[in-house]
């Protein structure tokens, strides 16, 4: 359990291992020889951890120096590690940090995974007690045994897809009920999560609180681009093309609008960043908000399910969606179903946002990254769909993360996209497309 | 405020190889959206593999730059069939969703690890430009002054060059827009029940028209390529795309000048609006609690968004466009 | 039912009948058109099922129907603008399964559409000059060179001048089709699609939504089709207009055809009144249920339309 612990939390608190890219967690796969020791008395920040061969079945690595400096390049203290491997060393105050480690120190027969990576460059917040990663023996990543990582890459799957069925569901039902390809719907991923952040952060509110918030807040936002943008444009007469020029326009200044008061690093919230427990499931450990992400966002999805199908209200929504002019003629205020299409939508997506972040951090193009695997998901199940759309996410996330038994993480994406390419090219109605509707 | 750096670089900016990369990708854009109606939105990977196919061939496989240029029309003529080949069958929007995935596809490739060793990486691939600039009339590394005008003689070379290619493109779309062809693809606009009922195969002439527009794109990038003696992964990301679109639309589009005229105006105001952020934000105009030199460079970005939002809905034909004859609707 | 040649007629009364039984799937003496098992669903609703039917060559055939009885799909499937779910059809006795419509037009066979189609950022004479087929100048390399094509240019030109002067759009000439009443519209559409000089003319309700005045000259061009050789078809509504110019009248209900016959025999044909009263051979419908039928039949085929060319400009397709 304490493996689990470090790892996931090591996974964390890395800011700069994040890598922007879509679903880049892979947590305890990536990083699996170090482990944090037992937490401590003291409640400054502090560098922790145990170092362990991989060679050697994880055995634990003793008498390795660790010398810690500030960005200063002042030596602020040396730490070795004891006969456990574990190591334990105060820092004087938050901030950033380089620790270098001596390679001399090194028993005899024990190598670094990679032989450049001595120096490790880290911040600490306040009280924070942070693991470094030092992985020693050969890099087994790639070589472990398949069967190992398809389990826990299998959980990160449906985290993905169950987030993306939740964001994209907006996406979709906007294109049913509008015609309008949303490329400006990824900010509002992201909006949701800043929103968060804001709250969280600054505000110091309970993420829960603050993530229900933020789903209050961005489908106020969608509602308002609906009244103050979208509707007045459709009542224009606006072409599709003038539409998806806008919905772009308003990515780029809305991204940048993030990125400008934001930020480009990528932050953390303050709850749930540092977890303890976690179940070991195959190779890696699963943190359990993983697990609590997935719960949350079935229940949210099949409240969703329940409203669409038997609120009469949501069945208007997939009438609209279905076929507007028929709606319409059959008495539906189509008006009305598309504001409210744009306020869950967004709110939907916000608090996607919100749930993604609480694994990948928050980012200022969390959405952009996520939106063309959006429309890779609902174009599977079906532009325009609602249902369709969230099971063509869904087995899309499970793809993403389980192609990358085969293929490289960076490039796990084009997968997806190439999976969009095809479907339009075989089947483009989706899966579950417009001609099994009518019954 | 260094009115001076700030005027020279603001007209310098006109005829730069960054401009000529836009217009060329505005041009391409213009035959696709333009005069046929069709939604490109990965304008920017018909440039990337332009770039990445003259880089490759010459840096990976040892060809000659000139052979490098054929191949990076090539390719973008293999992407076009490609992408064609199931989009232009389908309805308008769903062209617009596999180009944008297309483009990010081919980004994403060429910036991957697993690629590094053909492609470059992050870091692209570098100095593979030298016969170019073996035949240069003015000095590679001199420096001239034309009034407001400073150029470096490889610059002079390039921008000669560059700017040739863009009034070929125009006198080719010229030439081919008076004639029967542009009239059916000008008719496939308006509607292409009509052309079909009338014998003509309209999906053909889709095809044609991506085929020309997707060549000049990756002339853009070829340009840019040879210019900057590098390519990079991140220059073909699709905020390119609406960079060139952007460009269209503020020149006019279905006009031969429209992509000139607004890809000079639509980059020179891009760039010449990061100048004056900076040199305000050197100059404490703006006091560094709201502006930090980081957010400064943030800023155009903002004012590209805007400006996109703002023509599309306010003058979506442009400055040369007749709202009568072609409008958008914006 | 295409084999009536030995049943005893009931009612003979018109000569230019032409030896012809006025029923479903009557077979034609010299069919130029004739179509066997044409299915088309959408979704649950099936939209066209057609046992046989034939066009008589020569001759201006009239289908008619209620709202929603299939009629505009049927052109759509026998044009090849739709795919049928089954079925077989030919025209000239060559097979037009799995033909793309251009083809179907190169072939002879040239439509109109209910919405008219005029390319309206065009001019009224571009539009004329697109209508001419197999032109050198649409090809991309001799497109370049003017001097390949500029004589040919002159020769369609001459011949779309002539064809707007018969169709009294001369004056018209240089103004964008988009400033065309909706008659003007009609009367353009179709002669853009006798610069094609088609051997059979497929017009899909060519008198809708033109005001009374241009009718009479609209129907006279239909008719003089017919003097010039041509076999023209045609969807209509009003009856008035069908006993007016067509030979022969064929009539849908329902995606079936529930008769055939002269102007005349259709005048007194039960099944037919029954059709148009809402009614279908005793099976009491409920004309809400037949309204909600025809309502979404129409709606998919809008949509698949739509899916199929992109075309937002259908939205407000009006629905006589």
């Amino acid at each position: 359990m304490a493996l689990a612990l470090a790892l996931c939390t090591a996974f964390v608190l890395q800011p700069g291992v994040m890598s922007s890219m879509v679903g880049a967690q892979e947590p305890t796969v990536d990083e699996p020889a170090v482990t944090t020791g037992s937490p401590t008395e003291t409640d400054g920040p502090a560098i922790t951890g145990v170092l362990v061969n991989r060679d050697d079945d994880d055995s634990p690595v003793g008498g390795v120096e660790i010398v810690v400096s500030d960005s200063a390049g002042e030596e602020v203290g040396t730490v070795v590690s004891d006969d456990d491997g574990a190591y334990f060393l105060e820092l004087p105050a938050e901030g950033e940090y380089t620790a270098q480690l001596i390679v001399d120190s090194l028993p005899d027969g024990v190598t670094l995974t990679d032989e450049e990576r001595t120096s490790l460059t880290f911040v600490v917040r306040p009280g924070q007690q942070k693991p470094l990663l030092f992985p020693f023996g050969v890099d087994t990543r790639n070589s472990t045994g398949s069967i190992d990582r398809v389990l826990p890459l299998t959980i990160d799957g449906i985290r993905l897809g169950l987030l993306l069925a939740m964001t994209a569901i907006g996406l979709s039902l906007i294109y049913g009920t509008t015609r309008i390809t949303n490329f400006a719907h990824g900010e509002m991923v992201t909006f949701g999560a800043l929103a968060a952040w804001y709250f969280n952060q600054i505000m110091n509110i309970p993420l829960l609180i603050a993530g229900v918030l933020a789903f209050l807040l961005s489908g106020l936002a969608g509602a308002g681009l609906e009244k103050g943008l979208w509707k007045p444009l459709r009542q224009r007469g606006s072409s599709l093309f003038g539409l998806m020029v806008v919905s772009f326009g308003l990515s780029i200044l809305a991204q940048h609008l993030f990125l400008y008061f934001f930020g480009s690093r990528t932050r953390p919230y303050s709850d749930y960043a540092l977890q303890p427990g976690g179940v070991q499931i195959g190779s890696a450990t699963i943190p359990p908000k993983t697990f609590a992400v997935i719960i949350i966002s079935l229940v949210v999805l099949g409240l969703v399910g329940l409203f669409l199908s038997r609120a009469r209200f949501g069945k208007a929504m997939r009438a609209v969606a279905d076929n507007g002019p028929l709606a319409s003629a059959s008495g539906i205020d189509t008006d009305r179903v598309v504001l409210w299409v744009w306020i869950g939508g967004s709110a939907l997506a916000g608090f996607g946002g919100v749930l993604y972040s609480t694994t990948q951090q928050v980012s200022f193009q969390q959405g952009q990254t996520l939106l063309l695997l959006m429309f890779a998901g609902i174009t599977l199940g079906g532009l325009g769909t609602a249902y369709g759309a969230a099971v063509g996410c869904f087995v899309l996330g499970l793809f993403i993360q389980l192609s990358t038994l085969v293929v490289p993480t960076s490039i796990k994406n084009v997968g997806a996209m190439a999976v969009l390419i095809l479907v339009l090219m075989f089947k483009p109605e989706g899966l579950f497309g417009r001609r099994e509707r009518v019954g | 405020m260094n009115w001076n750096l700030i005027f020279t670089s603001i007209f310098s900016a006109i005829f730069i190889k960054e401009t000529i990369f836009y217009v060329l990708g505005a041009q391409g854009l213009n035959i696709h959206y333009g005069y046929t109606g069709l939604m490109n939105f990965g304008q920017a990977g018909f440039m990337a593999v332009g770039a990445y196919g003259l880089a490759v061939s010459v840096e990976t496989f040892g060809w000659s730059l000139w052979v490098g240029i054929l191949v990076g029309i090539g390719w973008a003529i293999l992407l076009a069939l490609l992408l064609g080949l199931p989009a232009l069958r389908l309805r308008g929007d769903y062209l617009a969703i596999v180009t944008i995935a297309a483009a990010e596809i081919i980004r994403l490739v060429a910036r991957s690890e697993s690629t590094e060793s053909v492609a470059g990486g992050n870091s692209g691939i570098n100095n593979f430009a030298g016969a170019f600039y073996d035949l240069n009339p003015w000095v590679n590394t001199r420096r001239y002054d034309f009034g407001p005008f400073s150029y470096s003689g490889q610059d002079l070379w390039i921008q000669a060059v560059g700017w040739g290619v863009v009034l070929l493109m125009a006198l080719l779309t010229f030439l081919l827009m008076r004639s029967p062809w542009g009239r059916v693809l000008r008719s496939i606009r308006e509607n292409e029940d009509a052309v079909r009922s009338l014998g003509k195969n309209v999906y053909a002439y889709k095809m044609q028209s991506l085929v020309l527009g997707g060549v000049m794109g990756a002339l853009g990038g070829i340009v840019l390529a040879i210019g900057n003696q590098s390519v990079q992964p991140d220059t073909f990301a699709t905020r390119t795309t609406f960079i060139c679109y952007g460009a269209l639309i503020l020149g006019g589009a279905a006009r031969v000048w429209g992509p000139v005229l607004g890809g000079i105006i639509f980059y020179v105001a891009f760039r010449g609006l990061d100048v004056i952020i900076r040199q305000m934000e050197k100059a404490d105009i703006v006091p560094e609690s709201i502006m930090t030199s980081t957010q400064s460079g943030v800023v155009r970005f903002v004012f590209l968004g805007g400006a996109l939002m703002l023509l599309m809905v306010f003058r979506p034909q442009g400055i040369l466009g007749d709202r009568k004859e072609l409008a958008f609707d914006g | 039912m295409a084999d009536a040649t030995g049943a005893e007629p009931r009612v003979v009364t018109e000569a230019d009948r032409g030896g012809v039984l006025p029923e479903p799937g009557a077979a034609k003496p010299d069919p130029i058109l004739s179509a066997t098992g044409i299915e088309r669903r959408f979704g649950g609703v099936v939209a066209v099922d057609v046992a046989h039917v034939e066009f008589q060559r020569h001759q201006i055939t009239a289908l008619i129907g209620p709202n929603g009885a299939g009629k505009t799909t049927l052109f759509n499937l026998l044009t090849g603008f739709d795919q049928p779910n089954a079925g077989e059809w030919r025209f000239n006795g060559t097979s037009l399964s799995g033909v793309p419509p251009h083809k179907v037009a190169r072939m002879g066979m040239v439509r109109t559409f209910q919405l008219t189609k005029s390319l309206t950022k065009l001019t009224v004479i571009e539009n004329m000059r697109l209508g001419a087929p197999d032109q050198r100048g649409e090809r991309f390399f001799p497109a370049l060179v003017k001097g390949l094509w500029s004589s040919e240019e002159d020769e369609i030109t001459a011949r779309a001048d002539e064809l707007l002067e018969r169709f009294k759009l001369d004056h018209m000439r240089e103004e964008f089709a988009g400033s065309l009443s909706g008659g003007q519209r009609k009367l353009l559409e179709m002669a853009r699609a006798l610069m094609g000089s088609p051997e059979l003319v497929m017009l899909d309700e060519p008198m809708a939504g033109v005001n009374p005045a241009l009718t009479q000259s609209l129907l006279g061009h239909v008719k003089a089709l017919r003097e010039e050789g041509m076999s023209v078809v045609f969807v209509e509504h009003d009856m008035d207009v069908v006993h007016d110019i067509s030979d022969w009248v064929v009539v849908m209900a329902e995606g079936r055809v529930i008769a055939e016959g002269t102007p005349t025999d259709i005048g007194r044909n039960q099944a037919v009144i029954d059709a148009y009263l809402g009614t279908h051979h005793g099976e009491d419908l409920h004309p809400e249920i037949v309204e909600h039928r025809r309502l979404e039949a129409e709606a998919e085929a809008e949509a698949l339309e739509q899916s199929a060319e992109g075309d937002s400009d259908d939205d407000t397709a009006e629905r006589p």
